[in-house]
């Protein structure tokens, strides 16, 4: 009896241990990029391009690469969206009797959302030579959404997979179709969680550099169509951090706050926004 | 038999994967009656009811063997359409599943797919519907709160309200009081009473009290196998089968 009170608390701490290593990691990482980052960061860093380029500029400031960011990472979460809605209904739909099937196309999505980012941006880069295309936001879009494609497909079976047989059965029994099960029912049910599955795609898409590095390419301008190059922030980051002036660097943690900042706005927004549409959710 | 079969089940074998779970059945559901399949646990009636409406279709590794006939249609070995053949058949399951949206949604869900958009029409179907299944006069004032926030009891005739509403000729109920408190189970039971005059109605119930107070026809199944049936009167005054007797004995659940 006493022994296994050791082993209750011993464990018990070792979770709280781990949780607070987790967490002060992450307040550390967050805090190290306001304290640096907050004194570079002006209203000139926002609204401006870059004048010098990144590497050198202490001029100017990383507009074109929010924008950048902004544009390749809402139009490679869309294109995903198109492919993986899709196809995470029709495996949890359309292939529910065929479990077996389902599960090698769940082994081979995990596979491929282990497969690094720079992996994916060469691939990029080999099509677009085959292809003769140059470095442009539109090979970015692909590229970056061929990379996120397996992590919002496996984030939203894992909430498609939650809905009880039941509700299925009983969609049917109605006499509504696959489909008409797949969008009326089933998108009901798991709003919330195929929201939170996008903005985790957003969240990888918006953050990678790897993928952007070859395909996007670079520039000081804004982009102004889909084939030209592009700036992405966290390739900012990488060329300033990279710069031997401190100005540069200290600019660097400025592009970070940014970039964290971003994400964190539109993670909040689509959650108050999803939430309204989470009324109706049976819970199970 | 009493009564036109309106379903005539015919060499009825089931297996999932090695397992058989159904074996050679041959029942005659009859019109306009309630026909219950009892029985213990895990005896196949709820695969059994499964199978009227080809849910079993959503299984892996199920095998269908024998012949169902439907108004003179084989609905195991047909080409016709599936979803036309599931409207045909209401369903209650053993907790209610009501659809993540509104309490009229989910009475219009299935008007409107079958093409009903007028709204006028819409509102009175929809009263109309809840009206028969007894829950217009708990939620007329709130039509447009979410169908998760009744109680389970209000959830299940809400269920069956969803359910008539698509105008079907059976109504397939599995267990459907198994959830439910006294008083909704038998709300449940009385709305079946009145509803068998205009539809065909299986219940399997594993409860003998609850078959005994609905049952017109009743199919007893011990293992895969229908031991026994026949009219209710009949075969709970003068059970034939050892099996039976002991069932109503109590000897086992």
């Amino acid at each position: 009896m006493k022994f296994k009170k050791t082993e209750e608390t011993f464990f018990r701490w070792l979770m709280i241990l781990s949780t607070s290593v987790i967490v002060a990691g992450l307040l550390l990482i967050i805090s190290s990029i306001i304290y640096k980052g907050l004194p570079a960061l002006s209203w000139e860093m926002l609204s401006q391009t870059p004048k010098g380029g990144f590497y050198f500029g202490k001029e100017g400031g990383i507009l074109n690469a929010i924008i950048g960011s902004l544009y390749l990472s809402v139009g490679a979460t869309f294109l995903a969206l198109l492919i993986g809605l899709p196809v995470a209904l029709y495996m949890n739909i359309f292939l529910k009797k065929h479990n077996r099937i389902v599960n090698i196309i769940r082994f081979f999505l995990d596979l491929s959302w282990g497969i690094p980012s720079i992996v994916y941006g060469a691939f990029g880069f080999t099509m677009m030579i085959y292809f003769g295309l140059q470095s442009s936001l539109l090979a970015g879009m692909i590229t970056v959404s061929l990379f996120i494609i397996p992590i919002m497909i496996r984030a939203m079976d894992e909430v498609l997979k939650t809905v009880p047989i039941g509700l299925m059965e009983a969609s049917f029994s109605l006499g509504s179709t696959k489909s008409e099960t797949a969008f009326k029912v089933f998108l009901k049910q798991c709003f919330t969680g195929l929201v939170t599955a996008i903005l985790l795609s957003f969240g990888r898409a918006i953050g990678d550099a790897a993928s952007v590095l070859f395909t996007t390419g670079y520039t000081d301008n804004i982009p102004q169509s889909l084939g030209e190059p592009t700036a992405t922030l966290p390739l900012a980051i990488f060329f300033q951090l990279s710069s031997p002036i401190p100005e540069v660097k200290a600019r660097a943690y400025a592009s970070a706050l940014v970039l964290t900042v971003i994400i964190l706005i539109i993670s909040i927004s689509a959650r108050l926004l999803s939430k309204r549409y989470n009324k109706h959710k049976i819970k199970f | 038999m009493n009564g036109t079969p309106k379903i005539i089940i015919r060499n009825l074998n089931v297996s999932i994967g090695k397992q058989q779970i159904l074996r050679n059945i041959n029942v005659q559901v009859p019109e306009n009656k309630i026909t219950v399949l009892l029985g213990p646990s895990g005896c196949g009636k709820t695969t059994l009811l499964k199978t009227l409406n080809r849910l079993t279709d959503l299984y892996e590794d199920v095998n269908l063997k024998g012949s169902i006939i439907i108004d003179n249609e084989d609905i195991l070995n047909t080409n016709s359409d599936i979803t036309m053949l599931r409207k045909k058949m209401g369903l209650l399951s053993q907790r209610p599943y009501p659809l993540p949206m509104s309490i009229f949604d989910n009475v219009a869900y299935g008007l409107r797919i079958s093409g009903i958009r007028k709204k006028k029409i819409l509102q009175e179907k929809v009263r109309h519907y809840l009206e028969q299944a007894s829950l217009w006069d708990e939620v007329f004032d709130r039509l447009k709160d979410p169908a998760s926030k009744l109680s389970i009891g209000q959830q299940q005739r809400l269920c069956l309200a969803r359910g008539l509403a698509v105008d079907p000729e059976i109504i397939l109920a599995d267990e459907p009081t198994s959830a439910l408190d006294p008083i909704s189970s038998q709300a449940i039971e009385e709305k079946f009473m009145e509803l068998k005059q205009n539809y065909t109605i299986v219940v399997v119930t594993h409860i003998l009290r609850q078959a005994r107070r609905i049952a017109d026809h009743v199919v007893f199944m011990y293992l895969g196998d229908v031991i026994e049936q026949g009219p209710a009167a009949e075969i709970f005054s003068n059970p034939k089968m050892d099996r039976t007797k002991q069932y109503f004995k109590g000897a086992f659940n």
